[in-house]
């Protein structure tokens, strides 16, 4: 099967220099034969309106990430965390369980909030991400993001991208009216350091700061 | 993650003719099928992205409500319609899962999310459920969370969504779609029980696709609640649930309906506890009678014994705060 290259942000790669994909390649040969590609590259003539990724395909996709548009190509297991830290060297963004249960890899697709580990990248094809590192306007930081340091709302800082990612959004969606409410809604983001007392006071502030966030 | 195909189709057409072929399965949110294939508990060959159908939309009717299946958790849980008129769903979604995840979550999805028994999840453990023939590692182990209705020597374990429970106590009913066309499903006949066969969870076909629910219109709105037992106060799944729904009419209750989620390898309807109380005053001490018929006939296991006592409790308190007694 041919490896799909085209409009790739990483065209300079090929089959033979790169060890991994060839380790992949053989170690899934078997269930690349069973899958009969010449089947799935034929449906993907029959629906020209539909995308479709062989195996070892990858596949082109659009995402606007903190305002700017990447064209990229991705393998459909391909989750929207590790593209963003491993192909777009955006590392704000932490793993931290890599199973939706501790927030730490939260973002906003399309202005809502979602769990990045658990969102294929394919999927957000056409759609806008807007990370941590999207959240300042150049060097003035966004107001969670003052709250947050104002009121000690981290201590090792590692759920602390995911923390004001969630912030922001709890905030946005309405969520922010008491802290009972608050620290129901932000319930997905785990603090192993144990800074909620302080991440309530910075929401409550900014929320009744009433900015624009 | 083992490699896959990866499909979008835009037509309901499409969609079914790639859901029937082996090894394919349909992704909606992702948030139950990627953590699944990230443990290697599900590998398809191939993933049927089904985000391009129109089936996202609420729309109210005479007869009551219609909640498209790629209607998001979040969505259905702050809309309108839903807040006045099915409270008590409202109150399941809010409380499942977290914020992000009801921001991925659908109702199809969710309907459909599996088991969250250890065994299911760890490959190297034996499972009837994942691995059919290989046994049951919950029967004689860890099995906390696990059923103590309607379960069998093969499976014990419990159906985890919260929706579903409140979905079930309203009588609603799922719409799907396969080859040969479409039919109309009650949602408390549609997911199973284990039986000789836990690997199926429920009554859907191969190359079936759910679009929609329905929920007629009903008078439980000012009397509902969703009482949620969890080992934390919020964020994890359930021990026990309760939804609760009662008509009440000069303090009699003229109809009621209750389920319980945690407990049984689906939704369990408590049809004979509503019995109970059609036609008395709603009281705590009806509310204590339909919970001890309500337990008839539950069988509890080394580790979950306290469901045995958890459940009734929990019954009484949802009635209760039901009825505006608490
Ligand atoms: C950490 C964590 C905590 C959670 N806590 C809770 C909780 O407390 N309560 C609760 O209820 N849930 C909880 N969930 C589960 C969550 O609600 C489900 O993962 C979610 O509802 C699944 O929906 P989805 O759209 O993401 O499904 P997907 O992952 O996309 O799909 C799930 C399954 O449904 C099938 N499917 C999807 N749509 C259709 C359709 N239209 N027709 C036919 N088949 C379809 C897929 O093939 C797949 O098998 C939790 C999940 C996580 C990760
Ligand atoms: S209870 Fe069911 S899901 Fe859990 S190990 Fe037993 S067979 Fe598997
Ligand atoms: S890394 Fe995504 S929720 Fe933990
Ligand atoms: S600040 Fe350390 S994990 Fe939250």
């Amino acid at each position: 099967m041919e490896e799909n290259q085209s409009g790739s942000s990483q065209g300079a790669e090929s089959m033979e220099d790169n060890p991994r994909r060839n380790f992949l390649k053989q170690s899934t040969l078997l269930t690349a034969i069973a899958l009969t590609p010449a089947a799935a590259v034929k449906a993907a003539e029959n629906h020209l309106d539909e995308k479709v990724a062989a195996v070892f395909e990858k596949m082109p996709v659009t995402i606007e990430i903190n305002g700017k548009v990447h064209h990229l190509s991705v393998e459909p297991r391909t989750t929207l965390l590790d593209l963003l830290r491993e192909q777009l060297d955006l590392t704000g963004t932490k793993k931290g369980c890599d199973y939706g249960q501790c927030g730490a890899c939260t973002v906003h697709v399309d202005g809502h909030r979602v769990n990045a580990c658990l969102t294929l990248a394919v999927m957000t094809d056409g759609k806008k991400v807007t990370t941590i590192e999207g959240l300042a306007k150049g060097e003035e930081l966004h107001p969670m993001q003052e709250a947050f340091i104002k009121h000690d709302g981290f201590q090792c800082g590692y759920c602390t991208p995911g923390q004001i990612m969630s912030a922001v959004a709890c905030v946005r969606e309405g969520h922010a009216g008491s802290e009972a409410e608050i620290r129901e809604y932000m319930s997905g983001n785990i603090c192993r350091c144990g800074a909620y007392p302080n991440i309530v006071n910075a929401i409550m502030e900014v929320k009744a700061g009433g900015q624009q966030v | 993650m083992k490699q896959f195909q990866y499909v979008r189709p835009s037509t309901q057409q499409n969609v079914i003719a790639a859901i029937a072929q082996p090894g394919t399965k349909i992704i909606a949110g992702g948030s139950n099928l990627v953590d699944l294939m990230k443990h290697g508990v599900m590998s398809p060959d191939k993933l049927v992205d089904i985000n391009k159908l129109p089936l996202k939309h609420i729309t109210q009717g005479k007869n009551g409500v219609h909640i498209g299946a790629l209607a998001l958790n979040s969505q259905v849980a702050e809309d309108q319609i839903i807040k006045d008129h099915f409270p008590l769903l409202s109150m399941a979604l809010n409380a499942g899962a977290s914020a992000q995840l009801r921001n991925m979550a659908t109702v199809g999805g969710n309907m459909m999310q599996r088991t969250r028994c250890p065994y299911f999840y760890d490959v190297a453990m034996p499972c009837n459920k994942r691995n059919p023939g290989s046994g049951c590692g919950a029967l004689e182990g860890f099995n906390r969370m696990h059923a103590i209705f309607g379960q069998s020597d093969k499976c014990i374990a419990v159906h985890p969504s919260d929706m579903a429970v409140a979905m079930a106590a309203l009588d609603a009913t799922v719409t799907v779609v396969g080859r040969k066309g479409e039919r109309r499903i009650a949602f408390t006949d549609f997911h199973r029980l284990p039986g000789d066969h836990p690997e199926l969870d429920n009554n859907l076909a191969k190359d079936e696709l759910i679009l929609g629910v329905d929920i007629p219109a009903n008078n439980f709105a000012k009397h509902s609640y969703y009482l949620k037992v969890r080992d934390r106060a919020s964020y994890a799944f359930a021990l026990v649930s309760v939804a609760a729904a009662l008509d009440i009419d000069n303090g009699i209750i003229r109809s009621a309906r209750l389920a319980m989620g945690g407990v049984a390898h689906k939704p369990w309807r408590l049809t004979n506890a509503e019995k109970a109380l059609a036609g008395k005053p709603a009281t705590t001490a009806n509310f204590e009678q339909a919970a001890q018929i309500a337990m008839q006939g539950a069988r509890a296991y080394k580790e979950n014994e306290f469901k045995l006592k958890l459940a009734p409790a929990s019954i009484i308190e949802a009635l209760n705060h039901a009825a505006g007694l608490v």
